[in-house]
């Protein structure tokens, strides 16, 4: 179905081609998941399938890559619309029209479907995605999920053969993600449908997928089953890190099959004595606060975003802030920094009310890394960048510990994901506060970032340092956090250490300490801990 | 499962534009200030009733402030440099003496009520003119005026609609990079950082678009039946010569030398030739419209409502100059005419007979819930501004 010979991209001003000889074949009817680093190459290989790359991109093509027969030297992106769909990465910016409805008829009148058609299309992709409850509302007032789940209507209701999807579950809670995934499931097993989907969250998709697509980073590209690629992939979801740990075989690709293997190891663990509650520094006897909120309430219009929460952060600590898609996740987070001010309650952050401190205040007080981290970025360059931070040695030499090896001279647009994020970081912490707030940090982040950011953000805790992080990342949560806040419609509904609230929900709970129910495990690092000689 | 279906219909925009224009023609053929009040209370009446809460429909008073400066503008400059009107005088500002070959202008001076009332007349119609037209974009969904055009124009309409959004999208982004001058520790305002951000802003402006373009292209935007050669060359031919005799038959029109009979000739067959033009190269298009907007008897006694009001009004320019021109020299009270004082009230019919707005779409189509929760990615300040 889709078929590339000998594909060669090469981006205008690169050194390095992004794809270098590549040679992939996905036939009809299969899911295939891409997968690789950040700025791997990923989105390019996505993007060359109805040749958006090379023609909104810039940069040359080489080889051939044909769709159902369809060579995209000769058809330009439109004229593969009725065979291609493509969700690109942030669904807000391809919106055209303004309503649920319309955007899904969108596509449609540019292929000039008859009235008729058109109707029962879009009745059936609101159905088939859930959305016939919000066909009215203006798209910009979704949640995360929904807008996600109309981009997909939107482009589905073309009927294309061929759908391929960026990242399409990186912004969404883990239940939003699963609806979209169980859609996508549906559209394959049923319509035969071809998917070619990138997802750094392989524990969320690597189930289902029939192949899988490894974009390597120096522009190659290989394939091969996901039992294959999983055994020695450099990025692999924690169950498939247990399984090559414990040395299962078959390799375990979902949390069922591994349950399996896992009663041995469920006996053993059970056997030891156990562990003390998981923290960074042994909590003293009266730990200090850093911040305090009390009854904050907070109101968008008739949206009650925050109803009267109570939080008190301490020192050394890393909360984990987790809820739905709009909970008030990042409104809490907000108003920790005083960019909203809650209607009723206080808000004090090491004795003061952030919304009265400016500059110097308030960079030395409290930190945010919101949840675009390139909106913090508005200079020309890497250098540029720190030279503008509180203290530009300390932002430089941070950046150089999170994205090693990257050239100072380098525009931030330019950065892959994961290393802007490193410089947001670098460009806030450089300030000190004690109070660091991130939004969403593991968005399009890879394992090997993410393991870097961990170990960062374990240093701060340790020397003191209070940390609050909004994720839907389960996984990130149960790596990193010592306490974790579940927010629900702007409430606080559990407040516990990590180790109880992520076990005590299978929503929360991470792949590991699923396989080794009822044993409270949460990481490989963890079962590593306890035990060091392998079985 | 079939829940929540269209609930109510929006009247069909070009119904709302042509009643606007209509009553905008109106207010073109009478100087008289009670009629004009008249029109504009009718205007704003209409929209009161039957506007949405969608963002465009706030634009009517931008209009009527618009129209308000206007007036303001049109009584300083009729008192400043305003030809000198005997009768009574109001007050007298210090008048600067011109030379000679000024003769005729005037700086300053004997200020009199007649003068001041034939500009407010006058600035009146201006503001009359401005409500109609504010009256229709505040009614009329732009989205949906553009299913109404010719599919051969699409594309230049859809450039228009886009660019119209990427202003809200861009004040949003300059409301995000304020909040991150303020995160970095940095003055959000003042000169230095407006020119910092506004780099960021453009940057960022652009490359929405960019991003935009490439959804719509991979979603079909912009493809086009392919057409013979010769089939596209007469098309070309048609609409251009049709342009260039309307072209032609304008100017001839407005100069008098030409005989008034060929220049509409010029101009009928200049029309015919365009409409031949744009409609074969409608054919070219592929497009096909989701619910198109249907026009039933809401939409036909609106306009006609509003071309009575235009008929009327224009008849009565010819039979009652005194009372639809009133004079300000000798000062009087302008009288009212009945017929069109009755035409006025008729356009306003579209208050009852235009189907209501739905409180709930049109409240979803502004709903603050989410659109100004922080998740949204669009801060709160921004998505109202």
């Amino acid at each position: 179905m889709i078929r590339f010979e000998n594909v060669t991209l090469t981006y205008p001003d690169a050194r390095e081609p992004a794809l270098r000889g590549v040679s992939l074949h996905i036939p009809e009817g299969e899911l295939a998941l891409v997968v690789g680093r950040t700025g791997s190459g990923k989105s390019s290989l996505l993007r060359a399938v109805n040749g958006l790359a090379p023609t909104f991109t810039g940069g040359t093509l080489q080889g051939r890559v044909t769709v159902d027969g369809r060579d995209t030297r000769t058809h330009p992106p439109r004229e593969l619309a009725d065979v291609v769909g493509v969700v690109l990465q942030d669904p807000r910016n391809g919106f055209v029209t303004e309503v649920v409805e319309d955007e899904i008829a969108y596509g449609m009148e540019s292929l000039g479907l008859s009235t008729e058609v058109m109707r029962r299309r879009v009745e059936e992709a609101l159905d088939l995605l859930g959305l016939n409850d919000v066909r009215q509302r203006p798209l910009r007032t979704l949640s995360g999920g929904q807008q996600q789940r109309a981009a997909i209507a939107s482009v589905l209701a073309q009927h294309p053969r061929v759908l391929v999807l960026d990242e399409p579950t990186s912004a969404l809670d883990p239940a939003a993600a699963e609806e979209v995934l169980a859609a996508l499931q549906r559209l394959v097993h049923d319509l035969g449908l071809t998917v070619l989907m990138a997802e750094h969250r392989l524990e969320r998709v690597v189930q289902f997928a029939d192949r899988i697509v490894h974009v390597h980073g120096d522009g190659q590209v290989t394939d091969g089953l996901p039992v294959q690629v999983m055994a020695d992939a450099p990025v692999a979801p924690p169950v498939v890190e247990l399984g090559r740990w414990a040395r299962w075989e078959p390799l375990p690709l979902t949390v069922r099959e591994a349950r399996r293997f896992a009663g041995p190891l469920r006996a053993t663990l059970s056997a030891l004595p156990p562990r003390p509650e998981r923290s960074v520094i042994p909590p003293p006897a009266a730990p200090a606060t850093v911040a305090e909120v009390k009854g904050a309430r907070v109101q968008y219009g008739s949206h009650v975003a925050l109803s009267g929460v109570d939080l008190r952060l301490h020192a050394g600590e890393i909360v984990a802030v987790m809820g739905r898609n709009g909970a008030g996740k990042s409104t809490l987070l907000r108003s920790l920094v005083g960019l909203t001010e809650p209607s009723a309650g206080q808000v004090r952050v090491g004795g003061q009310n952030p919304v009265e401190l400016n500059g110097r205040d308030l960079t030395s007080t409290v930190g945010m890394v919101p949840q675009d981290p390139g909106d913090l970025l508005w200079n020309e360059s890497v250098r540029q960048e720190c030279i503008e931070s509180v203290d530009a040695d300390e932002a430089r030499r941070l950046f150089e510990e999170l994205a090693p090896g990257v050239d100072p001279a380098m525009h931030p647009r330019d950065l892959s994901e994961g290393q802007r994020l490193a410089l947001a970081l670098a460009v806030v912490l450089s300030a000190g506060a004690p109070l660091l707030l991130l939004d969403e940090p593991t968005r399009g982040l890879d394992y090997p970032t993410k393991h870097r950011l961990v170990g960062l953000l374990r240093r701060r805790a340790a020397a003191g340092g209070t940390i609050v992080v909004a994720t839907h990342d389960v996984e990130l949560a149960a790596d990193v956090a010592t306490r974790t806040v579940v927010i629900a419609e702007g409430d606080i509904v559990t407040d516990g250490p990590t180790r109880d609230v992520v076990t005590a929900s299978p929503q929360f709970a991470p792949q590991v300490a699923k396989v080794l129910a009822p044993v409270q495990m949460l990481t490989v690092a963890d079962v590593l801990a306890a035990l060091p000689e392998a079985l | 499962m079939m829940r929540a279906p269209r609930a109510t219909r929006a009247l069909h925009p070009v119904a709302w534009w042509l009643w606007a224009l209509a009553l905008a023609a109106a207010a073109s053929r009478t100087l008289n200030p009670l009629l004009l009040s008249a029109i504009i209370a009718v205007a704003a009446l209409v929209v009161a009733a039957r506007r949405s809460q969608a963002p465009w429909a706030a634009s009517f008073r931008a209009f009527l402030v618009l129209g308000v400066a206007v007036l303001g503008v049109r009584l300083v400059f009729e008192a400043l440099f305003g030809a000198p009107i005997p009768g009574t005088t109001l007050f007298t500002l210090p008048e600067v003496t011109l030379p000679e070959w000024m003769a005729g202008a005037r700086l300053g001076g004997a200020v009199t009520v007649e003068a001041l009332l034939a500009a407010l007349y006058s600035g009146l119609q201006l503001v009359a003119i401005l409500a109609c037209v504010g009256a229709a974009n505040a009614l009329a969904n732009p989205t949906r005026l553009l299913k109404s055009v010719p599919g051969a124009l699409y594309e230049a309409g859809v450039a228009v609609v886009v660019a119209l959004t990427l202003v809200p999208s861009a004040l949003a982004h300059l409301q995000l990079i304020r909040e991150a001058r303020r995160l970095r520790g940095q003055p959000s305002r003042g000169i230095t950082s407006v020119a910092r951000t506004a780099t960021a802003v453009l940057a960022g402006a652009l490359e929405r678009s960019l991003t935009l373009a490439a959804a719509m292209d991979s979603r079909g935007f912009g493809r086009l039946r392919p057409l013979p050669a010769r089939e596209r060359r007469i098309t070309a031919t048609l609409t251009l010569a049709g342009l260039i005799s309307l072209l032609i038959g304008g100017f001839a029109l407005l100069d008098a030398s030409t005989a008034p009979l060929a220049a509409v000739a010029l101009l009928t067959i200049g029309a015919a030739l365009a409409l031949i033009g744009l409609h074969r190269s409608n054919r070219r298009a592929v497009r096909s419209v989701y619910r198109p907007d249907p026009w039933r008897w809401p939409e036909t006694v609106t306009v006609a409502s509003g071309v009575i009001a235009a008929a009327v009004y224009t008849a009565a320019a010819v039979a009652l100059p005194a009372e639809m021109l009133p004079v300000t020299n000798p000062l009087a009270w302008p009288a009212l005419p009945l017929a069109p004082l009755l035409a006025t009230l008729i356009a306003a019919a579209p208050a009852w007979v235009a189907p209501p707005v739905s409180s709930t779409s049109g409240k979803s189509t502004a709903d603050p819930v989410a659109s100004l929760a922080p998740n949204d990615h669009l801060p709160a300040k921004a998505v109202a501004a």
